[in-house]
């Protein structure tokens, strides 16, 4: 049985190659190498207007990336989004005073949350909400912002 | 008049019913190839020659033509890309393109013209020189026998085909993107990887690519086993294999599409 055995070796040959092809695409291609959402801490924030914000939108400190956004709610007792952030569990030494905004990476990029680190002692836990934060920048409103104050310019 | 409109209602009934019956014999037959597992399973033998044939074999083909359509994704993509000064972002068009949609359908598609009428032309021919009743004269029933190995043969080499597919294609619009075009290769693989999701995308293509594997060698092993026992009836047999397996991956790719990304 020669053949069956060149055979058998070059099957074996061919799902071992069909398997590090999927191992390829799941640690180059995909996000599964950086992957670690479901652990981690939980913090919650509000904002008057998150804009184009999505779930899995990253979170940053400094540019790099902390987290992401687990949940967006809208909470119709105070008319404002409710965001839950999930945090990698490295990074548990984030002051509890600290800024929560919503930037948006290049001129078209997508929107993340970038978090500013207060002077608070204490860090935020599972469950913490952050208090300060800051909306995302709507273009339409700056444009009419600009064009309000351009005009108030000229009556004067 | 009244006659003529008759012969042609019986005639669109008969068409209608001849579907149908159609329809039934290869789901019983379906039904009979999944019912041969067990017995499969204690010959693992000729399953592995059906990995062979199936997915070996096919495996030239689908890493040339990978290689090629990821090159020039790599191309194109990066003419469209670099328009709207964006064209760090081409690992991410070639990648997800090739993940979803590509890899799964164009392989099904090779697998089917390479491997699937292969398939019904053998089975056809048992059939025409009577050795798939010879089989059933020694008690041997052909289904578990010949078909179900096959089946399976056909399905396992699917994903892994397509995940090669994808894979030798990604490397081919990164030789293209990085190295010809001079995209910076640490953009080309991080905004890949932040932007491809290991579910969303990855786990959705495989599921694809299994769904291609079992609707092409159904619709092969089918055509054959029902082929007229003639070389005319095989020919033709093996071109309905190939005509209804590509129509069937494309129509159920766009179903899979709209059910897995359609929100």
């Amino acid at each position: 049985m020669a053949k069956m055995r060149t055979v058998e070796i070059l099957v074996g040959a061919f799902m071992a190659a069909g398997f590090v092809a999927l191992f390829f695409l799941a640690m180059m291609v995909s996000n599964l190498s950086a992957a670690s959402y479901s652990n981690g801490y939980a913090v919650t924030a509000r904002f008057d207007n998150i804009g184009s914000l999505k779930v899995r939108s990253p979170v940053s400190m400094a540019g790099v990336r902390v987290g992401r956004v687990e949940s967006i709610h809208y909470d119709q007792d105070t008319y404002q989004a409710l965001v839950t952030l999930r945090i990698e569990p490295a990074y548990d030494r984030i002051p509890l005073d600290t800024f929560a905004n919503i930037y948006t990476s290049g001129l078209l990029g997508e929107q993340y949350i970038g978090l500013d680190p207060g002077g608070d002692p204490d860090f935020l836990r599972d469950g913490d909400q952050i208090e300060h934060t800051q909306s995302a920048l709507v273009l339409e409103q700056m444009i009419g912002r600009f064009l309000f104050s351009k005009a108030e310019e000229g009556s004067e | 008049m009244i006659r003529y409109l008759g012969d042609q209602l019986a005639r669109l009934g008969h068409t209608g019913l001849r579907a149908i019956a159609h329809i039934g014999r290869a789901h019983l037959l379906l039904i009979g190839i999944l019912g041969g597992t067990p017995s499969m399973l204690v010959r693992p033998r000729l399953l592995i020659l059906q990995l062979y044939n199936a997915g070996v074999l096919s495996l030239l083909i689908i890493l040339v033509s990978g290689l090629f359509v990821g090159m020039v994704l790599g191309l194109q993509g990066h003419y469209v890309l670099s328009q709207f000064g964006a064209s760090e972002s081409l690992g991410v068009m070639v990648s997800a393109s090739l993940v979803r949609e590509l890899g799964p359908v164009v392989t099904a598609l090779l697998v089917a013209g390479r491997a699937g009428s292969a398939l019904t032309a053998e089975i056809g021919l048992m059939k025409a020189t009577e050795q798939l009743s010879g089989l059933e004269m020694m008690a041997v029933d052909p289904v578990k026998r010949i078909l179900t190995p096959r089946f399976y043969g056909g399905l396992l080499s699917m994903p892994l085909l397509a995940a090669l597919f994808s894979a030798v294609g990604v490397l081919g619009g990164y030789f293209v993107g990085v190295g010809l075009l001079g995209v910076d290769a640490g953009a080309f693989w991080s905004q890949m990887q932040a932007k491809i999701d290991f579910e969303e995308d990855l786990v959705n293509g495989v599921i694809k690519s299994l769904v291609f594997g079992v609707v092409v060698t159904w619709i092969a092993l089918y055509q054959g086993y029902d082929a007229t026992p003639t070389s005319a009836g095989v020919s033709r047999a093996t071109t309905r294999t190939v005509v209804h397996s590509a129509l069937a991956v494309l129509g159920l790719d766009f179903v899979l599409t709209a059910l897995m990304f359609g929100d």
